[in-house]
């Protein structure tokens, strides 16, 4: 096989090509500066994005990151600083898919806006960010690789420099941001005063001879876990840093919400997963700190999820209804790490993937199709939004699929992960979880068809005039719409690699 | 093939209509949705299954693909039919080509997509029955809710978006609790199961492999399981108290929504306690006989005085199947022969009757605009043909021999009166017969009040004869009622032969 001669490095080449599509439109950009030519500029970031998605995709058919294969494997690189297996190539075709529907849908969303260069090569250093968080396997590279993501998509919530809403949201997620970039570090600094090293397999091993040693430093121990999690939680949109998530998704330009909300969140699940499988197992890091850590996330899992459906049912925006479905969803990929135990617990952070994989599609697409009703200037609110159904019918029957899915109604792909999900937490033994996630998805369904009645069941406030089709973000939904109904026949493969690459992991 | 066949041509049918110009899309649903009700006859005609689908039985049609391999457990696209499942196939297909035809009238706008989802309500309906892997069977099965609530929410009555998000939620909820309890019970089957196949399971079940899971004792996780399952049915069915969403649902559907709620979704809930609760756990059956006895004996009874108490012709006929809901309950605790196969035949009689009795209530609407009985009275005299068709479902309603409802209430009383599984069976037997009196007297009630007498009616409108295509689809729907009636043994045959073997397994033989 061709990809036996290339060198080591060439397996981050996803988040490498991502990275060059970034200096390629800087160079663009340098050449014809304020240049406004959508097509040159929005055409090199997909061509760049899809060309990571068909590397990563290619890597993963071809078995890179499946222990036992001879000469590819679980690649590791800088001594071990990156790995490269298939939980890093699942989550860059995750960043990737996102990055490649939103630089399509910003061909007509950025139309006549100014820093269109800087835009498309920002978003392309965001994604290149959240490829690297993938495959980081150290606490160094963990936190560089965030801040690579991190603060390209602050100056991208604040790109409409002329509207308050979008600079305030910026300023908002900056602030909270850089809180938490703090408060993690802090506690990167209090592991490594207690272990000693940043590597995530050392880390492990030093635990152990940590216990050996008398299980000394357990109360630091804790206290830098508890500050990582909150690290995580701000990535993801969790509870308790969850709160950044609706002012920023608002003002934000909404292919960029679509973004951070997507992509940004199943890079935060990814190293999360990594860090808290690897570096901490379950065993030896209880005996130090005297709690098993899933607690933690059990309690985070039941809270972000009820937290984020209660008041996503109350909102009247629907900008801001999908900020918090969001935040419930972190809750329902929570439990990819709450339940797991000493004995395992593949089945369930497998099922989180998936739901990534395929909130990926349908929330893009759902957050694509409010970028679309503000591309049309029809407003903000549920009202705003009714009888849209007539004038744009195939966008409207897209946006009643992403709603169904992501009310894991079948037969829809998200159908599948909400119910492994559930699946996985009910093998688990969490009756509580799998309770909340009844009772949340009752609520999800009240608000998740409460759009669907406004553009499909209610009449029109006023009337309206024949509403524009532009060709690059009806692509992106048509797009988005189709693999969201695909994955349900076709979720055979995404289940098997989302479960060989959780038994990696968490073996 | 035959299964994906059916349910393909009907998807393909759905999307071909979503597309069609709404002036020729009811046309053309109709044309469709005549293949797969041609399809299944010709697959009732040369069934060649015996035996329970999930018991050994010889399936018919059957097919077995690979899916998704989730951990330890295969899921896979596995179909079949057998004598339960086929008759209410033939109801399904039958039933929606009627309702399409009795829809060209009412449904004046949007008519493409309201085509379009009758006839992707049709293809879920017939996985439902035709299913036989838990998560193939869920998919369809939860899957009718989104056509239905679109349905109802566009073109139904005043309060439709409340009754639309009430029946959808509600029914949800209860598909969450009961999967749940399902899932549980694989866990607790241990490595007995090795796929959500549903004869494994059933097989597993009775094999007693049942182990303990979080704590719970196998005999605890059973019960648990069991009543878990059974609520989660219980609100489909729906039985007392979980009926509250039926009302609001039917009143404020469209007509052909109605038909296809009353004559199938309805028919899921019980279809499901039969295939899970009834054919899996026959030891809790027994345990919890009395209770689910007196559950459908206070449905049958409650729903009827419901009845009485209504004005309102839609809602006489939605509580009205509350109370025959109840009689199928009855009918399945029975554990009998003649009582759990009276309960299926009276699914499809149900089926049957409840779709002529929506239409004829449909058929008055389209001419007076209102449903209150207290408005109009005479019909008789302007809509002859039409009123002696409802005249004709009422009865069949009230169980008047050589009609379906007949030989569905005998078969059902005459297996549960002598029923030597369920304790005090005569009783609840004979609490039950008094329903039918209950049926007799708001049924007449009703109708002497509405169709007899002088012509008056409060609204405006000139009523006159019903078009051909209105009555036409009434006409079909009593012949197959009569044809029943006078030879039940048409679809009571091939019931019995799936049923016994799930008698075999504790049942009274």
């Amino acid at each position: 096989m061709a990809i036996l001669e290339l060198p080591g490095w060439a397996a981050l080449a996803p988040a490498l090509l991502l990275a060059g599509t970034a200096l390629a439109l800087f160079i663009i950009d340098s050449i014809q500066p304020h240049s406004s030519d959508r097509g040159i500029l929005a055409g090199t970031a997909t061509v760049g994005s899809l060309a990571s998605l068909t590397v990563a995709v290619w890597f993963l058919l071809a078995g890179v990151g499946q222990p036992g294969l001879e000469g590819l494997g679980v690649i590791e690189l800088f001594d071990g600083q990156f790995v490269v297996d298939q939980m890093a190539l699942f989550f860059m075709i995750i960043v990737a898919v996102v990055t490649a529907l939103i630089s399509v849908a910003s061909y007509d969303y950025m139309d006549g806006h100014a820093y269109q260069a800087e835009y498309y090569s920002l978003v392309m250093l965001a994604a290149t960010g959240m490829a690297l968080m993938a495959a980081a396997n150290s606490l160094v590279t963990i936190f560089i690789a965030l801040e690579l993501a991190s603060l390209p998509s602050y100056a991208l919530v604040a790109i409409l420099k002329d509207n308050r809403g979008s600079v305030e949201a910026g300023l908002k997620y900056f602030l909270i941001g850089a809180l938490s970039s703090a408060i993690m570090i802090y506690g990167i600094s209090l592991i490594y005063g207690t272990t000693g090293v940043m590597q995530l397999d050392s880390i492990a091993l030093e635990l152990e001879a940590l216990v050996d040693d008398g299980a000394e430093f357990g109360g630091l121990l804790g206290l830098g876990l508890v500050m990582l999690i909150g690290g995580f939680a701000f990535k993801t949109a969790s509870v308790p840093f969850h709160f950044w998530a609706p002012e920023a998704y608002e003002g934000a330009p909404a292919p960029i919400s679509a973004f951070l909300s997507s992509a940004s969140k199943a890079a935060g699940f990814v190293i999360a997963f990594r860090v808290f499988t690897t570096a901490f197992p379950i065993d030896v890091t209880n005996e130090l700190i005297g709690v098993d850590w899933t607690i933690a996330f059990i309690i985070l899992a039941v809270v972000t999820m009820t937290v984020g459906n209660f008041a996503a049912a109350t909102q009247n925006n629907v900008k801001r209804m999908l900020a918090y479905s969001s935040i419930g969803h972190a809750g329902y990929a929570l439990i990819g790490l709450a339940g797991l135990s000493v004995d395992g617990g593949e089945p369930v952070m497998g099922a989180a993937m998936m739901h990534l994989l395929v909130y990926g599609f349908m929330n893009t697409g759902a957050f694509l199709f409010v970028a679309l009703a503000e591309h049309w200037g029809v407003g903000r609110t549920f009202e705003d939004y009714n009888g849209l159904g007539k004038r744009a019918p195939v966008a409207c029957f897209a946006l009643a699929i992403f709603m169904f899915s992501l009310a894991g109604i079948p037969p829809l792909g998200g159908f599948w992960s909400k119910y492994f999900l559930f699946f996985g937490a009910l093998e688990a033994g969490l009756l509580v979880v799998a309770a909340a996630l009844v009772i949340n998805s009752a609520l999800s369904l009240y608000y998740y068809t409460r759009l669907v009645k406004a553009v499909w069941i209610d009449e029109p406030l006023t009337q309206r005039d024949a509403l524009a089709q532009p060709t690059g973000l009806y692509a992106a939904i048509v797009v988005a719409a189709v693999m969201t109904v695909v994955l349900l026949p076709g979720f055979g493969p995404v289940v098997d690699a989302a479960l060989e690459a959780a038994t990696i992991v968490v073996a | 093939m035959m299964i994906e066949a059916l349910i393909g041509v009907v998807l393909l049918g759905a999307a071909v209509v979503f597309v069609a110009p709404n002036r020729i899309a009811g046309k053309l649903a109709f044309a469709i949705s005549l293949v797969p009700a041609a399809l299944s006859l010709w697959m009732f005609a040369v069934f060649d299954g015996s035996g329970n689908a999930l018991l050994d039985g010889e399936l018919a049609f059957e097919s077995h693909l690979e899916w998704i391999q989730f951990g330890e457990y295969a899921i896979s696209w596995f179909v079949g039919l057998d004598g339960i499942s086929l008759p209410l196939v033939v109801l399904t297909t039958l039933l929606t080509t009627l309702a399409i035809v009795s829809s060209w009238t009412p449904i004046d706008e949007r008519e493409s997509q309201f085509y379009g989802l009758v006839l992707f309500i049709e293809a879920n309906l017939i996985g439902v029955f035709a299913a036989l892997d838990f998560f193939v069977w869920f998919i369809f099965w939860e899957a009718v809710l989104i056509p239905m609530y679109l349905l109802i929410g566009i073109w139904g009555g005043p309060r439709r978006k409340y009754a639309a998000i009430k029946f959808f939620v509600y029914t949800n909820v209860a598909s969450l609790v009961m999967f749940g309890a399902f899932i549980a019970l694989v866990f607790g089957l241990g490595d007995s199961v090795t796929s959500f196949a549903l004869p494994e399971i059933a097989t597993a079940m009775l094999a007693g492999e049942l182990g303990s899971v979080y704590g719970l004792e196998a005999t605890t996780l059973a019960s648990v399981v069991f009543i878990a399952m059974f609520l989660g049915f219980a609100v489909k069915v729906p039985i007392v108290p979980f009926h509250t969403w039926l009302p609001d649902a039917h009143v404020e559907a469209p007509t052909p929504a109605s038909v296809l709620l009353a004559g199938v979704l309805l028919k899921m809930g019980t279809y499901a306690l039969l295939r899970f609760n009834f054919t899996m756990f026959p030891e809790q059956v027994d345990a919890y006989a009395v209770p689910i006895a007196a559950i459908a004996v206070i449905s049958v009874i409650y729903g009827a005085m419901l009845a009485l108490a209504q004005t309102d012709l839609k809602r006489i006929v939605a509580y009205s199947s509350v109370s025959s809901m109840g009689y199928v309950i009855l009918g399945l605790i029975a554990y009998t022969q003649f009582g759990v196969g009276g309960a299926t035949f009276q699914m499809v009689s149900h089926g049957l009757i409840s779709g002529l009795m929506f239409m004829a209530v449909g058929v008055i609407y389209n001419a007076t605009h209102t449903r209150m009985v207290t408005d109009m009275s005479g019909m008789a005299d302007r809509m002859p043909v039409a009123v002696g068709i409802l005249i004709a479902g009422a009865f069949g309603y009230m169980g008047l021999p050589l009609m379906s409802g007949f030989a569905a209430e005998y078969f059902i009383f005459f297996g549960a009166f002598g029923s030597t599984f369920l304790a005090y069976a005569p009783i609840f037997t004979a609490i039950a017969m008094f329903g039918i009196v209950i049926v007799a007297g708001y049924l007449l009630f009703a109708m002497q009040r509405a169709v007899f007498g002088p012509y008056s009616l409060e609204t405006d409108y000139e009523v006159s004869r019903a078009p051909l295509h209105d009555v036409a689809p009434m006409f079909v729907l009593l012949g197959l009622i009569i044809a029943l009636g006078v030879a039940p043994e048409l679809i009571f045959e091939m019931i019995t032969d799936a049923v016994d073997p799930i008698l075999e397994n504790g049942g009274d033989l």
